[in-house]
């Protein structure tokens, strides 16, 4: 019998626990929500109809759906990037860049190596490639930011929105020369399309909804399971925690912080892969501007926590889904939603604010995250 | 800022100088290229200046800003929206209402580090965060703005973009009439001329050159810079000798605002007058990194902000001399891969390489009484 009672304790020691920790970003979704009210009111629209069609046109059918899920897949990936380098002490910033430069690599993998190798490699094996290049190229694209932190003290903050626009300028440099489609109806800057074989493949037949869903819920879980289970996860929190803390402990400082980055970059990268492989089937201009910033938001949001991840990811793919509805039926624009997704983020990162409104005491450690520019 | 760090910063500038030069020179003669490189290398580092001074003032009171990105932008929006208005709607003459719209653009950024000071000062958010949340803001606000006043329901003007009212005049600073007389030949003539080519600027990029130097003075040689300095280096030491260190913070992050807004009315108001969603295109960020590079002195930022200027001065001279650029230097044509050296430079001088840098030592730490 204690022994049930124990569990049940336990069980509702969890749920606490989690109540807690979603207590303020609900608090502050709500909040951004109302504002967000307000601000739709005075441009002359009506929120109510703005809201419920966004809702509608995010979750109220099949396609609706499916298309949620598609907006969510890269954004689990990218915010899972961002927020494993909060865990490690560090703010990667730097999203956007190793995304474009992992759907780059993907794609370049998925149109040009069948015609390298001379013969047609077996789908499973392409795709696979393309995927892991992928994330590679955005694991490499973040590492030189964490050796540069390492070894130099370079701040990663302005270190990973330099590397943001070495990316965008790289990539249009490669996608309006030596990349670009050229069939001759193309004017864009893009990728030819892949190959059939580098394809992700749709779970349902005619709807866009493809496997990265399914695999940014499985890498999410990973990524739980390393932080908190695997000695690396240990030493990425320590070091995010207290780098000098883990120097006396014994854990090599320099290296977790690159191993760190390249994780979060791997993560980005794998966010691009999937949207070449899944969704685009080529890589074009242009298509990732905003994910970075998206990204530092639903690491916020979610409390760097990946299920808080997954669920953060989903409100704002609701969100962006669900706005071309919106603006059909209100005229509203769509950036309506990049400022209700600013208010949050306003609200989830000045939790403070968010106490005092609703005059809620604050318990347990804060996040630390700035250590001067030193490094 | 050490005398080998400046030279570091003139041996870029010369270098960049000499590539254009020696690309150019079948085409213009070297002074002009020279000069009119020199005039280009001090607008462009305007908005770069003023935002390194930016943050000069806030961390020097030990507040790090990285939100001067976010401001820079929606002080352009806003500056630019603010002259549009007073043009069309109020009716005001060009001329007032391009004055009008720099005020506009000066108040927003005062008010965006409002919010700044707010949150990371009074609410003590982290300010990493804090400036982050100050860039997204602004991305959201301007683009939603931008759609929504003048492509939106009941839009007063009717789903287009009006005429802007246009941007500030070229000043001339008689430099040719005060010194020619003095010139015996031909050639002393000539090269006051040149000079006059050099310093004949918009009023932003003057005064971002003035405020340069009043900053250092203020800074340096005034009962408030000593101030905002030990507030920014030990705050409980200046508490402990009656400076209010809040007070001291609020004041400095929203000066720096309004630096920023200046910065963002070089955008709209003096240098094109259009807007169009992240027109700023980093340079906030580029900003910080001079200011880092200059050892939080308004003097060492600037320099360091000219190195910025040149290499974007010779992107656009690059475009220029397009068509006699020799065959062993074709990547110089690429745009794209001439536009990564601002970026790259900022990385390199992070590394510390050329001397190692020291932030105030409060900076970026909320205080506690």
């Amino acid at each position: 019998m204690p022994s049930e009672k124990q569990s049940n304790s336990r069980v509702n020691q969890i749920l606490r626990s989690a109540l807690d920790a979603s207590l303020i970003p609900f608090l502050a979704i709500v909040t951004a929500v109302v504002l967000g009210g307000i601000i739709i009111l005075s441009v002359g629209g009506n929120p109510l109809l703005a809201y419920s069609g966004m809702l509608e046109g995010s979750l109220g059918s099949k396609k609706a759906l499916s298309e949620t899920a598609v907006w969510a897949s890269p954004y689990i990936f990218a915010g899972l990037a961002v927020a494993l380098a909060f865990k490690g002490g560090l703010f990667n910033i730097g999203a956007e860049g190793q995304l474009a430069v992992g759907a780059v690599f993907s794609a370049l993998i998925g149109y040009a190596l069948p015609g390298w190798l001379g013969f047609e490699i077996p789908a499973f094996i392409h795709v696979t490639l393309a995927i892991l290049i992928g994330m590679i190229t955005g694991g490499i694209w973040a590492g030189i930011v964490g050796a540069l932190k390492a070894y130099t003290g370079g701040h990663e903050v302005i270190n990973t929105i330099m590397m943001n626009y070495i990316a965008l300028n790289t990539t249009s440099f490669l996608l309006n020369g030596v990349m670009k489609d050229h069939s001759p109806t193309n004017a864009s800057a893009r990728t030819p399309l892949i190959a059939e074989g580098a394809r992700l493949p749709v779970m349902f037949e005619g709807l866009r909804i493809h496997w990265g869903f399914v695999l940014a819920l499985l890498v999410a879980f990973l990524i739980w399971w390393i932080l908190n289970k695997t000695t690396l996860g240990f030493e990425i929190r320590t070091v995010g925690l207290n780098p000098d803390a883990a120097k006396y402990a014994g854990i090599n400082v320099k290296r977790t912080i690159i191993i760190t980055m390249m994780l979060s970059g791997m993560l980005a990268g794998l966010a691009g892969a999937i949207e070449v492989t899944g969704l685009n089937y080529r890589h074009e201009l242009g298509f990732s501007i905003g994910y970075g910033y998206d990204a530092i938001a639903i690491a916020l949001l979610g409390k760097s926590h990946p299920l808080g991840i997954v669920l953060a990811s989903l409100l704002f793919a609701i969100m962006r889904n669900g706005a071309t509805r919106m603006q059909f039926l209100t005229q509203l624009p769509v950036d309506l939603i990049s400022m209700l997704q600013a208010l949050i983020l306003l609200f989830v990162a000045a939790d403070a604010i968010v106490r005092y409104i609703y005059r809620i005491k604050a318990k347990g450690e804060r996040v630390v995250l700035t250590r001067g520019w030193g490094g | 800022m050490n005398s080998r760090r400046f030279g570091f910063i003139a041996i870029i500038i010369i270098v960049l100088f000499s590539v254009v030069v020696s690309i150019g020179k079948v085409k213009q003669p070297p002074l002009l290229i020279v000069t009119s490189m020199l005039a280009t290398t001090i607008a462009v580092a305007t908005p770069l200046t003023l935002g390194a001074l930016s943050g000069v003032f806030s961390e020097r009171a030990g507040v790090v800003n990285i939100g001067i990105e976010g401001m820079m932008l929606t002080s352009a929006f806003f500056g630019w929206l603010g002259a549009i208005y007073m043009y069309h709607v109020f009716g005001f003459n060009n001329g007032i209402s391009i004055v009008l719209g720099l005020i506009f653009a000066i108040i927003t950024g005062g008010l965006m580090a409002l919010l700044h000071a707010v949150l990371s000062i009074t609410f003590k958010v982290d300010q990493i965060i804090g400036g982050t949340v100050i860039n997204i803001l602004a991305i959201g606000l301007t683009g939603f703005l931008n759609r929504q006043l003048f492509f939106g329901k009941n839009s007063f003007f009717g789903g287009s973009v009006p005429s802007s009212p246009g941007v500030l005049p070229t000043l001339h600073i008689p430099i040719t009439e005060i010194f020619a007389p003095i010139c015996s030949s031909e050639a002393c003539l000539q090269g006051i001329n040149a000079i006059n080519r050099v310093f004949d600027q918009k009023p932003v990029a003057i005064s971002a050159i003035l405020l340069v130097f009043i900053s250092h003075y203020i800074l340096f040689n005034t009962r408030w810079g000593l101030r905002t300095r030990a507030v920014g280096e030990h705050p409980k030491a200046a508490d402990t000798v009656g400076i209010n260190v809040i007070k001291m913070r609020y004041a400095n992050v929203i000066i720096g605002g309004m630096f920023a807004g200046l910065a963002g009315a070089y955008f709209t108001i003096e240098s094109v007058p259009s807007f169009e969603p992240l027109l700023t295109n980093g340079r906030g960020f580029i900003s910080l990194a001079a200011m880092i590079f200059g050892n939080w002195t308004p003097i060492g930022a600037w320099a360091a902000a000219l190195v910025f200027g040149a290499s974007q001065a010779m992107l656009i001279n690059m475009q220029i001399f397009r068509d006699v650029i020799p065959p062993q230097w074709a990547f110089l044509q690429e745009s794209y891969i001439v536009g990564l050296t601002p970026y790259i430079l900022t990385m390199f001088i992070l590394t510390g390489i050329i001397g190692k840098t020291t932030p105030p030592a409060a900076d970026g730490v909320p205080y506690e009484k």
